[in-house]
């Protein structure tokens, strides 16, 4: 295959991935990474591909989303620390190979997994006015904007969230992913921040979580500019224009004919990661 | 809300915007002189088996301005990624600032502790 042909194939692979992942918020990485693998790619380039594609869409839709005053900049910041330690220890384990790709790859799978049956589950919002005194004190309470005027609510059981939000990051630093689907969960059903806050957030604190990460993948080589070129201006154009659409179309259809793609990819992986054929 | 955590936000939303736009550009620019020069060749990335490297974040600044002045659209690219994934760094840094000026010391501790631990991740001995 010439450079023209990989690079054209990649790119709308990528337009696709964006694309998608605006309209279900199901994630670009998750996508990215098997397509580079179904072509012929080592599974640690498209790790590190994976990455930089995650920088890419949360950075483009954070600057959206935080104009909006959605976004709880303390509780993002706060929780940061969580998940740049784990990204950082996911990266390592590795790059110092701690753990084996195939294992990696197995991971990887049961991640999808839980993504796409998470995409499924009908969730109950848990608000609570009165944070607890650790939030409190670290001032995360918050209010975010309705049209039918500004919201308050409260944060509790911080030190749950923080330790869900450093496994986050360790799968983020690990797989190449936002994980966003976990960062949602530790936010919403173990903090009770409320929905809107809770996306808005997790997608704000993946950029500087997979940041982390990549800085390590960067320097032993697993971020390649041959791959980097298609999948970040087609992860880009594909968000940009996903964005405009989501206000237009009901993505229930989309999200389950996706979550379908994602479990058989899954079943893929795992298979790969067992039979060592990775 | 106060009136300044609002100008924060501006400010951060400029900030994240202005960083992925720079970093398209750049990257397209090289993708274009790649291609120009390259397109006609074998893809090399396919079943390519992985190769280790060990550089530092300075050898491989100076390798991406060394190729950049010999005109190799691969550095191009590089420097685009590098922009990127320097996007959410500075970030971080506009936040520190930010929350020194409205004297917010809980969150100046806070926010110094993710910078030095993405450092950390830049400078550590284990890349390079």
């Amino acid at each position: 295959m010439s450079v023209l042909t990989f690079t054209l194939i990649v790119f709308f692979g990528a337009c696709c991935a964006g694309l998608v992942g605006a309209l279900t918020g199901l994630g670009g990485g998750v996508i990215i990474i098997p397509l580079l693998m179904y072509l012929g790619v080592d599974f640690r380039y498209a790790i590190g591909t994976g990455l930089i594609a995650v920088i890419a869409t949360s950075s483009g839709s954070a600057a959206a989303y935080v104009r909006e005053g959605v976004t709880n900049m303390r509780i993002g910041m706060f929780l940061e620390i969580a998940t740049t330690i784990g990204a950082v220890i996911g990266a390592l384990m590795v790059t110092l190979q701690i753990i084996p790709t195939t294992v990696v790859a197995v991971i990887f799978g049961l991640i999808l997994i839980f993504t796409a049956i998470n995409s499924f589950l009908k969730k109950t919002e848990l608000v609570v006015e009165k944070s607890s005194p650790l939030a409190e004190k670290l001032k995360l309470h918050g209010t975010y904007p309705t049209p039918a005027g500004k919201i308050a609510y409260g944060v509790k059981n911080v030190v749950g969230g923080f330790f869900m939000m450093m496994l986050a990051g360790v799968l983020s630093g690990l797989l190449g992913i936002g994980s966003g689907a976990m960062k949602v969960i530790a936010m919403d059903n173990i903090m009770h921040i409320p929905f809107k806050v809770s996306t808005t957030t997790s997608n704000f604190m993946i950029g500087v979580t997979a940041a982390a990460g990549a800085f390590i993948y960067l320097e032993r080589g697993y971020i390649d500019p041959r791959l980097c070129l298609p999948v970040v201006v087609g992860v880009l154009l594909g968000a940009i224009s996903g964005a405009k659409i989501l206000l237009k179309t009901n993505t229930r259809n989309l999200r389950t004919v996706f979550a379908v793609i994602i479990l058989l990819v899954a079943v893929n992986m795992i298979y790969r990661g067992f039979t060592g054929k990775i | 809300m106060t009136l300044r955590d609002k100008d924060i936000q501006t400010i951060i939303g400029k900030v994240l915007r202005s960083g992925v736009c720079l970093s398209l550009s750049v990257v397209f620019i090289g993708g274009v002189v790649y291609i120009a020069r390259h397109g006609g060749e074998k893809s090399a990335v396919i079943g390519k088996k992985f190769t280790e490297e060990n550089r530092n974040i300075l050898q491989i600044l100076h390798d991406t301005f060394v190729g950049i002045a010999r005109g190799k659209g691969l550095s191009i690219i590089e420097l685009g990624v590098l922009l990127l994934i320097a996007t959410p760094l500075a970030r971080v840094i506009f936040s520190l600032l930010a929350f020194a000026a409205e004297k917010d010391r809980t969150y100046v501790l806070i926010t110094s502790l993710v910078l030095m631990i993405i450092l950390f991740s830049m400078f550590s001995g284990f890349g390079g």
